[in-house]
């Protein structure tokens, strides 16, 4: 679209557009990372209210998801579905989050209950949203209820003005929406820089893994650039809710909006990192370079690269969409960072990509990414090795509001199911689903944005699409339920965890689903041998999950801590957790807050909000063991091609490790003695990590470890004494 | 293009252009506060006189685009544009970006010559090429 067709666009809006409410306020000044305040919407009735952050919640939450499960927690009960008005979407940026000096400190946190799990959901998100809304006084923002027509809410920082508009015409897909509503509130072309925006797309309307696009303004290339809250459908929530688009202006950005405590030890900090950045990032990760896609390689290397719906770890074709041949796609020469100061800079983008399908066909359009994530899920893991296809896919999929991690997945299974006709034409509508067939995947992404055809099933997820077939069409549950990657309802990112046995806990344990924020074991235990025992393992299943929470309390991004790290750090005495990185956490944290905590404080501020997570899942019905189990795919081969692949592998894995003699065995004897030796394996390996996290054998927290964390709330404990004495 | 072309055989390190600069452009005798930086001690680096040659790396290290090329050929930064996040400082090929506690933006050399008037041995001079 051109400025001319916008601004036409636009001024149509303008015409049509209604104002519902209008809320006026005084912007709260910060105080330590904190503005003490939350801004409360219902847009069933427009309800707009300022309500108290209190300390005794700050202590027990942090903020950031902290903040979001506890709005959430109050607003919920068990019968609460995700599409009822009463569920929410909160999004806090965390005290850390708004300083300018420290990379990847700019992020938001999302939270709401999730269309896929039907539990509590929470994502990390770039962009300038959570910054910009702090500095407007807003500690974080709760949107409760569902309006009749499509609205769009805004919050003037400056003004100190809130606004729900009506805005029944106009675009819904982000690309186009996210510049529209720049132009709608900037007063001047300037002024865009001080606008964010979240957006979903219409895909977020007709699937359940819709995600929320929040915006960062690009100087260089003059875009709205577009990052994405993408796991577990809060996209299809915000558009349930008609919401359509969220605005946030606040114009002077300055290094202390976040008022800190200690802003000199803040920017020493900062600069340390910079430094080691500029100096050792050429040669670790490449992130400035090319970002998480310098990923493809390495994992296709190990045998750890999703092929063919988690199948294999590797494939022939793999090096057409490994990072070189991604580096020539994306626009270098510029740091591309998502909130200020981050010189990490891993966001990309594909400039100038004419399109090749769908309703934009031939417009040329700013692509963000691709992530390693949407590399490895809509390319290998559907056999698919065309880096136009995958930039495509991407670009569609962000901007109709798709989860690129779960349209991967759930495209993969589809692939397989369709191989082994289980799907069929009839099913699919004509479309011949099978692996690397780019066409008939994108055509699927087409149906999902209007909502018609197979696209309609295909947005359902693995979860519900495994029981549609079972049910309607007879297929194997069994069957399903081994190459059905998903455990608690949301699909697998996209590694292979068949050879390590903590990961297979590290998804499958996670608290939302298996997303591998929670852990990446991986190396450690694969690779390096470095956690060989069962209560190693549940050790490293105990601490980094914990510790990795700790970014989302803060509106911080994970990469930095150890995607880069000092040249030293194989020196000391644990390296995994990258112990200079751990101590600049524990040091912007007290700066920023004035506070003082030490690196075991650190992780106490975590475990509350991580175990409160876990009890939230059993309030909502689940959180306990028998949602704790992977499917077998990512344990190990559950077909007979599977097995011969490797077989020289799994071969040797049954004479040393489980003790019989694969020569007289059939094939399928072979993958079924392999498959009772990896589950009891897994089983054990979840006895030691509840017994490590403070759980009971069924995997409830504790009466006792809540009461040590001071998460003993009247509501919590009653939940854990009805469930353990069950 | 305008630059303070340093020869540190001629230095004494006497620091008065260091005063002269923070005078310059803060007003002040902190010379800290000073855009060049004068070493008694050559160190790891085995350097004396630490300055801004405004080769422009900064410029495209910042996503502010709050650091330009002035027609002069000086690279500037325009404090109003600058959110302090010191990237520039960071990635300085020449260590030649400032910061202090007193200021959040960074500052650098804008080759205004003041120093190079008060150097009693010639070591800075402002020089001029294409």
């Amino acid at each position: 679209m051109d400025t001319t067709d916008r601004k036409d666009s636009v001024a149509k809006i303008k015409e049509a557009h209604r104002l519902l409410k209008r809320y006026e306020y005084t912007p709260q000044k910060i105080q330590r990372g904190y503005t003490n305040k939350t801004l409360y919407i219902n847009i069933s009735d427009n309800t707009i209210k300022s309500k108290d952050v209190p300390e005794e919640i700050k202590d027990k939450f942090t903020g950031g998801k902290g903040l979001g499960l506890w709005y959430l927690w109050n607003s919920v009960t068990k019968d609460t579905k995700w599409d009822d008005p009463e569920n929410e979407i909160i999004i806090s940026p965390g005290p850390v989050g708004g300083i300018t000096q420290y990379p990847g400190a700019g992020k938001s946190l999302v939270v709401s209950l999730s269309p896929t799990t039907g539990s509590v959901m929470d994502s990390n998100v770039g962009g300038h949203f959570g910054p910009l809304m702090k500095f407007s006084g807003w500690d974080a923002l709760e949107i409760q209820g569902k309006a009749k027509e499509d609205i769009i809410i805004y919050i003037d920082g400056n003004k100190g003005i809130v606004e729900i508009y009506e805005v029944p015409i106009g675009p819904v897909n982000s690309h186009i929406l996210a510049e529209e509503v720049t132009e709608f509130f900037a007063e001047s072309e300037e002024e865009k820089r001080n606008i964010s925006v979240i957006s979903a797309g219409e895909a977020a309307e007709h699937t359940l893994f819709g995600v929320l696009n929040f915006s960062f303004y690009d100087r260089r290339k003059k875009v709205q650039r577009l990052k994405q809250a993408g796991r577990g459908g809060i996209g299809t929530v915000f558009r349930n809710k008609k919401i359509k688009a969220i605005a946030v202006k606040y114009n002077g950005v300055k290094g202390d909006s976040n008022n800190p405590a200690d802003i000199d030890t803040i920017r020493k900090l900062g600069l340390k990192l910079h430094k080691e950045i500029k100096e050792h990032d050429k040669d670790q990760c490449r992130m400035r370079e090319i970002g998480t896609a310098h990923l493809v390689e390495i994992m296709d290397d190990y045998d750890l690269l999703p092929v063919h719906n988690f199948k294999y770890g590797s494939h022939e074709e793999a090096y057409k969409i490994d990072s070189k041949v991604l580096a020539k796609k994306v626009v270098q020469g510029s740091p591309d960072g998502c909130w200020h100061g981050c010189s990490m800079s891993c966001a990309k983008a594909v400039q100038d990509y004419e399109l090749k399908t769908g309703p934009y066909k031939g417009h040329k359009v700013v692509v963000d990414g691709p992530e390693y994530e949407t590399v490895a899920g809509v390319g290998s893991n559907c056999g698919i090795f065309d880096p136009d296809y995958i930039i495509e896919c991407n670009f569609y999929c962000d901007t109709y509001g798709i989860d690129t991690i779960s349209f991967g997945t759930t495209m993969a299974f589809l692939m397989e199911c369709y191989e082994n006709n289980i799907l069929n034409k009839e099913i699919t509508g004509g479309i011949e689903l099978n692996f690397g067939n780019k066409d008939a995947a994108m055509e699927v992404l087409h149906q999902m944005a209007k909502g018609t055809g197979f696209g309609k099933i295909a947005g359902l997820g693995v979860r519900r699409i495994k029981n549609l077939l079972i049910e309607k069409y007879g297929a194997d549950p069994k069957f399903l339920n081994d190459i059905g990657m998903e455990v608690k309802g949301l699909e697998y990112s996209q590694y292979v965890s068949k050879e390590s046995l903590a990961q297979q806990g590290g998804y499958a344990l996670a608290n939302k689903g298996p997303q591998h924020d929670e852990a990446w074991l991986i190396f450690m235990d694969m690779v390096n041998n470095q956690i060989p025992t069962f209560e190693d393992k549940a050790e490293a299943l105990h601490y980094f999950p914990i510790f990795r929470t700790w970014f989302g309390l803060n509106g911080l991004c994970k990469l930095p801590w150890n995607d880069i790290e000092p040249p030293d750090n194989h020196l000391t005495d644990e390296p995994a957790k990258v112990p200079e990185h751990v101590e600049n956490y524990v040091q912007l944290f007290n700066s920023v807050t004035g506070k003082n905590i030490d690196k075991e404080e650190m992780i106490l501020q975590s475990e509350r909000v991580y175990n409160f997570q876990r009890v939230f899942n059993l309030k909502m019905g689940f959180g306990t063991r028998e949602h704790d189990i992977p499917p077998y795919r990512s344990m190990g081969p559950v077909t007979e091609e599977e097995y011969l692949s490797r077989q020289e592998r799994y071969d040797k894995q049954l004479k040393e490790l489980v003790g019989v003699n694969p020569e007289k065995m059939s094939t399928a004897e072979k993958i079924e003695a392999l498959r009772e030796y990896k589950y009891k394996q897994y089983d054990k390996l979840v006895d030691a990590v509840y017994k490590r996290r403070g759980w009971n054998k069924n995997g409830i927290p504790t009466v006792e470890l809540m009461k040590k964390l001071g998460m003993d709330f009247p509501e919590v404990i009653k939940l854990i004494e009805e469930h353990s004495s069950e | 293009m305008k630059f303070l072309q340093k020869d540190e055989t001629l230095c004494i390190q006497c620091h008065a252009c260091e005063s002269t600069c923070a005078q310059a452009f803060f007003k002040s005798d902190d010379r800290t506060k000073s855009s060049i930086k004068i070493f008694d001690d050559p160190g790891e680096r085995n350097e004396i006189i630490n300055v801004c040659n405004q080769c422009g790396e900064c410029i495209s290290i910042c996503p502010e685009l709050a650091i330009y090329r002035a027609k002069n050929g000086v690279v500037m930064i325009d404090k109003k544009k600058c959110v302090g996040c010191l990237m520039c400082v960071g990635f300085c090929p020449t260590l030649s970006m400032r910061i202090h506690k007193d200021f959040l933006e960074p500052f650098k050399c804008i080759a205004c010559g003041q120093c190079a008037k008060q150097c009693p041995t010639k070591a800075i001079e402002i020089k001029h090429i294409d």
